[in-house]
């Protein structure tokens, strides 16, 4: 990387609060709020003040740390001490410990998985050291309900420098430059786009944040909605300068209450401090914003479709052209973008469109966030620039494969992309090169699975979401979606038929060919990258009535391993339907006509005793060996 | 997820016109929000102020904005949130984003539906749940996850599941056994 990108704004960290005082940051993104993060925030509180210590130490909040699988986490300020994992128990151990006593608490320190070495400092986790955060400088960093702290880091002056000492065309160029492309996943020029937005004739302009954060599995958008909000707004009052937009509107997904909360605060803290309104930062230029909240449409992140509801209408894609930049919200020049582009305007501004290109390849600058889901042991929100290959993003900053299985395949994009297998490891993380595969950037949900998982459920999940999701508009996704879910369900249980395969595939192209809007376009990717990738898979389904991964409930069997079982009667007492039955140190047996296949024998078993097994020779044999 | 549709039960008992609903609260809501352009956010309020969207209140707002029903029903029907049925007193949403479907969100979902004896998508005929399903809740990294009102719950097992769904009933109970007392 090139020497010339300052650090800050690259590296994870947490400083002192604003008045100097030692603090104690608690993660609270959505997956560590999940995993009980708030307790361990009053916790923290309730024993600073028990010690006496809350003039010395306060105790904060931040929006998403990044490593979600180590939640709850929290990071003291001394040294940026990192505690990973905490239990209600362990907080009066490190307020003691740490903060009274002056001690890192040792046995609560991350432990690298890699080394087996404990890691006090938040900087050197490998996980964190192999990233470059731009779009997520301040997230899991700052305060995100203190505007005082976006400040502190320099908040507010790229948009300063750029109302009062640029012109709107020198924005514009300096966006171009960057090379900056839409992070919503179509990866269009971001400078091209506010261009033609700026080009277009018209007293009234609009200018739109789409976060509308619907794929299943990705949660960047949400973070820095809900961990960093100014630099949305930034973006944006900078953006609508550029393209001559008095107005803007952000449309948040309705799944997202803390982000629409978190941005509806710093407008209000922006506005009262004339950050944003008229005269925005005493430069004369006047720009308001309004948080419009989704009703639940995944469609809706489609730009015409999202225009159409905020109007207030159903909001169902149109033809394009004409574009948004001419004819768009009420009909007036519209420029949207997502939640990430925007958040990475101020940074360029402030440190130049070149140190924003130097990092990417030949076609993709920048840097790119992705949320890393699934099978993998670092779990959570990355950035890493653009090019990087997806083995670097699921292995150096990911960790690996969880519980020490194999890799199988990565899905990128959601319910617009595609299955990525491991023979495509080294795919560097771009546009035009992950579409080459049948994938796609996306917005950057990347959920990895491993043995365990069906590539043909996988497909058949997705599949699901979009035929859900199709607004119903047009014929091909309507109808197509449909009828492919119906072949995709009938392989899963078994009935699938000669010429399935065959037949999903022409339908998907025709689907692909002739749907409207971009879900139709992209809805069957899913489908055509598990059989170009894993057609055996779908093969022993349709041939074998197998499931290879052991995961289609209609094709696989439950039995017990009279050799292993120890008759400890576990499994008897988790059976939810009294389908294992047996007498106590004699092997038990599952009664198939009652199961329902619900693992929690399996899972509670722990002499390895309970056995899943597929294809009807190794039923037959599982269950006869049952009654052996 | 699957739109909440109402059986002809829930359809026949919303159309009643024993409904106690106060009307008079959707006048404040329309004239506070202009139902031309913000008819979304003006249903959100309704379904806030009433917990769903009974006929009486969408023919109330039909009849104040001059929108005819039928496109105000083309917006409920088209989104997910909106619901035309009465919910439960305690919902239940299970995710099913990608994360928590390949870390066994169909079993979460399933355990819930046996304990609670209720289908998903759909309210208990007591009214004390809904169960429901969400594309993604964004905790993938404590896949699978699920939430009960304002608490929730990460790293689910299908056994814990259960012990979660029982814990409910038996508060359910509790609370229905202090009011036989009073």
């Amino acid at each position: 990387m090139p020497e010339t990108i300052p650090a800050e704004g690259v590296k994870v960290g947490v400083s002192a609060g604003p008045n100097g005082r030692r603090r104690v940051s608690v993660c609270a993104g959505t997956a560590c709020v999940f995993a009980g993060s708030m307790k361990i925030h009053d916790a923290f509180v309730a024993e600073i003040a028990e010690a006496g210590l809350q003039e010395q130490v306060e105790v904060t909040i931040i929006g998403c740390h990044g490593l979600c699988s180590q939640g709850p986490l929290a990071v003291v300020s001394d040294g940026d001490t990192y505690y990973p994992r905490l239990k209600l128990k362990d907080v009066k151990t490190v307020v003691e410990q740490h903060l009274a006593g002056g001690d890192v608490v040792e046995k609560l320190l991350y432990v690298d998985p890699a080394t087996g070495e404990r890691i006090a400092c938040a900087h050197d986790i490998p996980f964190y050291k192999a990233q470059h955060r731009i779009a997520l400088r301040d997230v899991g960093v700052i305060n995100p309900e203190s505007l005082d702290e976006y400040l502190a880091r320099g908040g507010y002056e790229a948009a300063r420098m750029a109302l009062t000492t640029m012109t709107p065309e020198k924005i514009v160029e300096a966006v171009l430059e960057s090379g900056l492309r839409g992070r919503g996943g179509a990866g269009f020029p971001t400078g091209m786009k506010w261009k033609f937005a700026a080009a277009s004739p018209g007293e009234t302009k609009y200018i739109i944040c789409n976060g509308d954060e619907g794929d299943p599995g990705a949660f960047m958008d949400a973070s820095i909605m809900d961990g960093d909000p100014h630099a949305v707004l930034e973006g944006m009052l900078i953006g609508s300068y550029a393209i001559g937009a008095h107005e803007g509107y952000i449309y948040v997904r309705a799944e997202y209450p803390l982000a629409v909360k978190r941005l509806r605060m710093a407008i209000k803290a922006a506005e009262e401090r004339g950050l944003l309104g008229d005269d925005a930062l005493g430069s004369g230029w006047s720009f308001h914003l309004k948080i419009k909240e989704g009703a639940g449409a995944f469609v809706c992140g489609e730009e015409t479709a999202l225009i159409a509801s905020i109007e207030g209408k159903r909001g169902m894609p149109r033809t394009r052209p004409p574009f948004p930049a001419v004819s768009g919200l009420w009909g007036k020049p519209t420029n949207i973008n997502n939640v990430e582009t925007w958040a990475n305007v101020p940074w360029i501004i402030a440190h130049g469109a070149a140190a924003y290109a130097a990092y990417g390849n030949d076609t993709c600058k920048g840097t790119k966030a992705f949320s890393l889901a699934g099978k993998i042991v670092n779990g959570g929100l990355v950035e890493v620039p653009m090019g990087s290959t997806l083995r670097h993003v699921i292995f150096d900053v990911g960790g690996g494969i969880k519980d020490g299985k194999k890799f199988k395949a990565v899905q990128l994009g959601g319910p617009s992309g595609g299955c990525v297998p491991a023979s495509l490891l080294d795919t560097p993380v771009d546009y035009e090169s992950l579409a080459a595969t049948g994938a796609i950037v996306g917005s950057g949900g990347m959920v990895v699975a491993d043995d365990s998982t069906c590539m043909v459920d996988l497909a058949k999940f997705f599949l699901q979401f979009t035929q859900n999701e199709s607004c119903g508009k047009c014929v091909p996704c309507r109808l197509g979606t449909k009828r492919m879910l119906e072949i995709l369900t009938r392989i899963t249980e078994g009935k699938g038929e000669e010429g399935d395969i065959e037949r999903l595939e022409s339908m998907a192209l025709n689907i692909k060919k002739t749907s409207l809007c971009g879900l139709g376009q992209t809805a069957p990717n899913p489908v055509l990258t598990t059989i170009r990738y894993f057609r055996d898979e779908y093969q022993a389904h349709i041939d074998d009535h197998r499931c290879p991964a052991l995961s289609c409930e209609a094709l696989i069997t439950y039995a017990i391993d009279p050799d292993a079982c120890t008759g400890c009667t576990l499994c008897a007492k988790k059976c939810p339907v009294d389908a294992a039955t047996g007498e106590k140190k004699q092997p038990h047996v599952i009664d198939q006509a009652l199961c329902i296949r619900c693992d929690a024998c399996r899972a509670a078993c722990k002499f390895d005793a309970v056995r899943v097994v597929s294809g009807p020779e190794e039923i037959a044999a599982a269950v006869r060996a049952q009654h052996a | 997820m699957p739109r909440r549709e109402a059986t002809p039960e829930q359809a026949a008992e919303a159309a009643s016109p024993e409904l106690d609903v106060d009307l008079s609260q959707v006048q404040a809501l329309v004239e506070e929000i202009d139902p031309q352009g913000n008819l979304i956010a003006l249903l959100q309020r309704a379904q806030a102020v009433f917990g769903y969207l009974p006929e009486p209140v969408v023919d109330e707002i039909a009849r104040l904005s001059g929108i005819p029903s039928s496109r105000i029903y083309g917006i409920i029907t088209f989104y997910a949130q909106f619901t035309t049925v009465p919910t439960g007193r305690h919902k239940v949403w299970v995710c099913h984003g990608t994360a928590c479907h390949v870390a066994g969100a169909t079993r979460i979902t399933e355990a819930m539906e046996q304990e609670l004896e209720v289908g998903d998508g759909e309210t208990r005929a007591d009214r004390e749940f809904t169960l429901d399903s969400v594309a993604c809740m964004g905790a993938c990294s404590q896949a699978p996850v699920m939430r009960v009102d304002d608490e929730t719950f990460g790293n689910l097992s299908a056994d814990e599941t259960r012990k979660v769904a029982r814990k409910l009933l038996e508060q359910v109970l509790a609370e229905r056994g202090g009011e036989a007392d009073a």
